[in-house]
């Protein structure tokens, strides 16, 4: 098993320059805001759950573009719905990946319920093009490849560590901030 | 005073640049929603719950449009949280058209709705959001006033819509 902010260093190093990334309220964001702070990331600082309906709607308006939703199993299981709709709509830009350390780290480490439920499995019924469930470094970046070459929505389940980065700072930007830079950056990048 | 047509409705907010909506149904707009659906120049999703489509309409903001949801009053209690959290704090303008079940408190429509039917446009209020209520009479002039605040202020805003008032 790999530690989260190990798999986001990996996930950031798979990602090019018109991927759009929205992630996920907590610990999540912070990460992948000290690890590779770009105009196409949105960190959504609050509203946990909502991460994949939002990329969901950058997907269906931007087929051009990959877009990574990057959320936890806390999140995602809080908008469990939103996997059916993802595959409902099925956009083959949509990746999912969701860092499942079974626990609720950004409060203090409570357990969730996926250490009993295979969220992978769910988007797999649901009818994602592929869920693929990894367990170390080697595997995910295999899977990240693939996902690239292949149509979505595809989901990219990581089992992750509780191994949490010590004093690692908030996301810095003022939410506007946040906004402007991803509006630019999905500006930028439209076909022209 | 007869209710707003369909097609009526959409034509107009098409020309104020609504081209993407997500939303849950209500049957305070039947006819309106599911003409919504059916709407070759509107992409139209149909979500989950009224969240999920405040999620999905949000996005389009970042492709300079204004995105769109249409929901019951029962949902704003679902939106609450990414109005707070998201739409409010980041200033992200969602046009939210809300079937206002309840109106006018007990003994209107079924017990679910009396309540929220009371407090819908006092939970608005206090979360600084800015509606109007709709009337077929003077409903593009409404609209276009509830937009222009929206634009200055970057808010997201709400069209309340009692039964009757549109098809």
């Amino acid at each position: 098993m790999i530690s989260r902010i190990h798999a986001i260093r990996i996930i950031a190093e798979s990602l090019q320059k018109n991927d759009l990334v929205v992630s996920t309220t907590g610990m999540i964001s912070r990460e992948l805001f000290i690890t590779d702070d770009r105009s196409g990331n949105f960190y959504m600082l609050g509203s946990m759950g909502l991460v994949s309906s939002f990329a969901l709607g950058l997907a269906l308006l931007n087929p051009s573009n990959r877009v990574v939703a990057l959320e936890g199993d806390g999140s995602a299981l809080m908008s469990m719905g939103t996997l059916a709709l993802v595959a409902s709509e099925a956009p083959r830009n949509f990746l999912h990946i969701i860092l499942d350390n079974e626990s609720y780290e950004s409060t203090g480490g409570q357990p969730t319920i996926t250490n009993q439920i295979d969220l992978a499995k769910i988007a797999s019924s649901c009818g994602y093009q592929k869920a693929d469930r990894i367990e170390n470094g080697d595997q995910l970046s295999v899977a990240l490849t693939n996902s690239r070459n292949n149509p979505g929505p595809r989901m990219i389940l990581a089992k992750v560590g509780i191994a949490p980065v010590k004093n690692i700072p908030r996301v810095t930007h003022h939410p506007i901030d946040i906004r402007d830079r991803f509006s630019n950056a999905v500006s930028n990048m439209l076909p022209k | 005073m007869t209710p707003i047509k369909p097609y009526t409705f959409w034509g107009f907010l098409k020309s104020r640049g609504v081209h993407f909506v997500s939303g849950v149904p209500d049957s305070t707009f039947k006819q309106t929603y599911d003409s919504l659906i059916t709407d070759d120049d509107i992409t139209f999703v149909p979500a989950v719950r009224e969240d999920v489509a405040l999620g999905l309409a949000s996005a389009a903001y970042f492709n300079d449009r204004l995105g769109a949801i249409i929901i019951q009053n029962s949902g704003i209690g679902n939106v609450v949280n990414p109005l707070t959290s998201f739409n409010l704090i980041y200033r992200i303008p969602v046009l939210m058209i809300i079937g206002w079940r309840g109106y006018g408190g007990p003994p209107n429509d079924a017990p679910e709705h009396w309540i929220m039917g009371d407090k819908s446009p006092s939970i608005l209020k206090t979360l600084d959001i800015p509606f109007e209520s709709l009337e077929a009479d003077g409903f593009k002039e409404s609209i276009d006033g509830l937009l222009t605040t929206m634009t200055e202020k970057s808010l997201p805003g709400a069209l309340l819509i009692r039964s009757g008032v549109v098809q």
